[in-house]
């Protein structure tokens, strides 16, 4: 029995800041997946909504809201939350349903409106959430733990600021191919190195920034997708939501410390590699099929750790890589093609899905004149707050 | 009338001077040491789970990274808007005995500047900042080669 799903239709609103709601971003993206399924909302059996936490107290009921403004036609609904990776969640409960047979056809839209400036946490006196924690004691922004992980890369590993400067090249160049990108400039090294500092060594233009945008995928079984004349669809084949192993020794956030080794060493395998190890495991694919990734670029440094988490290259070897050109478009395993973090900034529940519309297009030979030649398989890979794995493998 | 002295959270350090430091828990049964604080459950899955009890964390310890506050934090940060921002350092120590990292802000006048991966830290007791009534105190991390 088959374990795919087919991918039978993707849709975006583009990123950017519009100043309107995220209802209006959600339901846009999935219309445009609808349209690109040749299915109507009345088709979809189920919906599952990433969650967006802005807004108040409706922006958390995601699923319903968006089948609300779809219209109400009575389908399973289900709203996940899992923070940067709320998006592979829904992807992997519309997955779940699916192979058990409870839905033929699943709608997975995740949208937001993110605010301007520091994501700060909800408002109130809450000393016993972690995430309000570090904002009250330390002041440790996102951007302060991309900070502390890329000035650590260049100690242990000696990657400058050049290294990561371009990264932001690459992915500003590709993002300049893409219309539903935010930013669609190409950046020099040297503009990156005149931005200003934000959280030392990161410059502004290190940092993806906070968008509005939504993203929607249609997924459904093969043999409907058979049925409905896909014969040879983009299948997702793993999804891989997996949690730390204790004891987890990278400093992650939002937390203050790491688990301790005083009752046994950590894990061989670090978090961020596990994630990558089970999609792959349940995939059965390795690094050397990959035809293309899309990584959580939040920073142009974190870009670097994803290379060697998702065993592009040895640890250590990231800089090298990306100086060879093999992430860029042509290499030999192009990364972000999409422009990534960097070319779209970061809209939460949308961005997991929003991969995954690359990923599809890429494999549908859709990707017009940022098209990764004769691709077969891509990974796309983040994770989200909390300790949150997310990655999913397509294949065509 | 003087300030009350309050520690930002309760129970996470204590004493002054030579005698200040972080406060964590120790497992019983594995070992395992949890800060913050964990005063459940223990949180090794390998673990039957033993007593929880107060631990002082080594003092001193070597910088695993660090980083700046380039930008006024958000809120519930607390600053003065009306005074200009004066840029902090933050540093993440691994304490060798416990096999844990801490992150902690760097005392008022260490910038990144002053920082290296390795050096030697040791923890203090700081300030966060202050109101009408109360000084709200924290740990900070100085370099061992820094005079207070």
């Amino acid at each position: 029995m088959t374990r795919d799903v087919a991918v039978l239709g993707v849709g975006m609103h583009p990123w950017g800041k519009w100043g309107r709601g995220f209802v209006t971003y959600g339901v846009a993206a999935a219309r445009a997946a609808l349209a690109d399924a040749g299915l109507g909302w009345r088709d979809v059996g189920s919906i599952v909504g990433a969650d967006t936490v802005r807004g108040g107290y409706p922006g958390y009921v995601a699923g319903a809201t968006f089948a609300r403004a779809l219209g109400w036609q009575g389908a399973r609904v289900t709203s996940v939350y899992a923070a940067c990776a709320s998006g592979a969640q829904a992807v992997d409960t519309a997955r779940a349903q699916i192979l058990s047979g409870l839905a033929d056809v699943v709608l997975v839209v995740g949208a937001d409106a993110a605010p301007k400036g520091f994501f700060r946490p909800a408002g109130g006196d809450r000393p016993d959430d972690p995430d309000w924690l570090r904002f009250r004691v330390l002041g440790a922004t996102n951007p302060a733990y991309f900070g502390l992980y890329a000035r650590r890369r260049m100690a242990v590993h000696g990657d400058t600021l050049d290294d990561f400067a371009h990264v932001k090249v690459k992915n500003a160049a590709l993002g300049a191919l893409n219309p539903r990108a935010r930013y669609r400039k190409a950046v020099t090294a040297e503009e990156v190195a005149a931005s200003a500092v934000v959280a030392d060594p990161l410059r502004l233009l290190d940092i993806c920034a906070t968008s509005d945008g939504g993203a929607a995928l249609v997924l459904a079984g093969m043999e409907f997708a058979r049925r409905h004349g896909a014969a040879d669809p983009v299948r997702i084949r793993a999804v891989s939501t997996v949690s730390p192993r204790y004891p987890s020794t990278v400093l992650d956030l939002p937390d203050i410390a790491t688990d301790s080794t005083a009752a046994g060493p950590a894990p061989a395998v670090p978090f961020r590699e596990s994630i990558a190890r089970a999609a792959y495991e349940e995939a059965g694919v390795g690094p050397g099929d990959l035809s293309l990734a899309e990584v959580y670029d939040l920073s142009t440094a974190l870009e670097l750790q994803w290379y060697e988490d998702l065993g592009l290259c040895a640890e250590g070897e990231a800089a090298k890589l990306l100086r060879e050109g093999s992430t860029s478009l042509g290499g030999r395993i192009p990364v972000n093609t999409s422009g990534g973090l960097a070319s779209f900034g970061e809209a939460v529940p949308a961005q997991a899905l929003a991969q995954v519309c690359e990923l599809t297009w890429q494999l549908r030979g859709d990707a017009g004149d940022r098209q990764v030649a004769g691709a077969r398989v891509g990974i796309a890979a983040n994770q989200g707050l909390f300790g949150h794995g997310s990655a999913v493998v397509a294949l065509r | 009338m003087p300030r009350a002295r309050t520690p930002v959270v309760a129970g996470w350090f204590s004493g002054d001077g030579n005698g200040f430091r972080l406060l964590g828990t120790r497992c019983s049964a594995c070992t395992a040491v949890f800060f913050p604080r964990e005063d459940g459950h223990c949180r090794n899955p390998r673990c039957p789970g033993g007593e929880l009890a107060e631990v002082a964390l080594s003092r001193r310890g070597r910088v695993w990274s660090y980083t700046d506050s380039r930008y006024r934090p958000p809120s519930p940060y607390v600053t003065n808007p009306e005074l200009p921002w004066r840029p902090y350092a933050l540093i993440a120590v691994e304490l060798e005995a416990e096999g844990l990292v801490v992150l902690g802000q760097a005392v008022p006048g260490v910038t990144v500047a002053d920082l290296a991966v390795g050096m030697e830290v040791e923890v203090v007791p700081g300030v966060l900042h202050e109101d009408a009534e109360t000084t709200w105190t924290t740990w900070q991390w100085r370099p061992t080669g820094v005079k207070a």
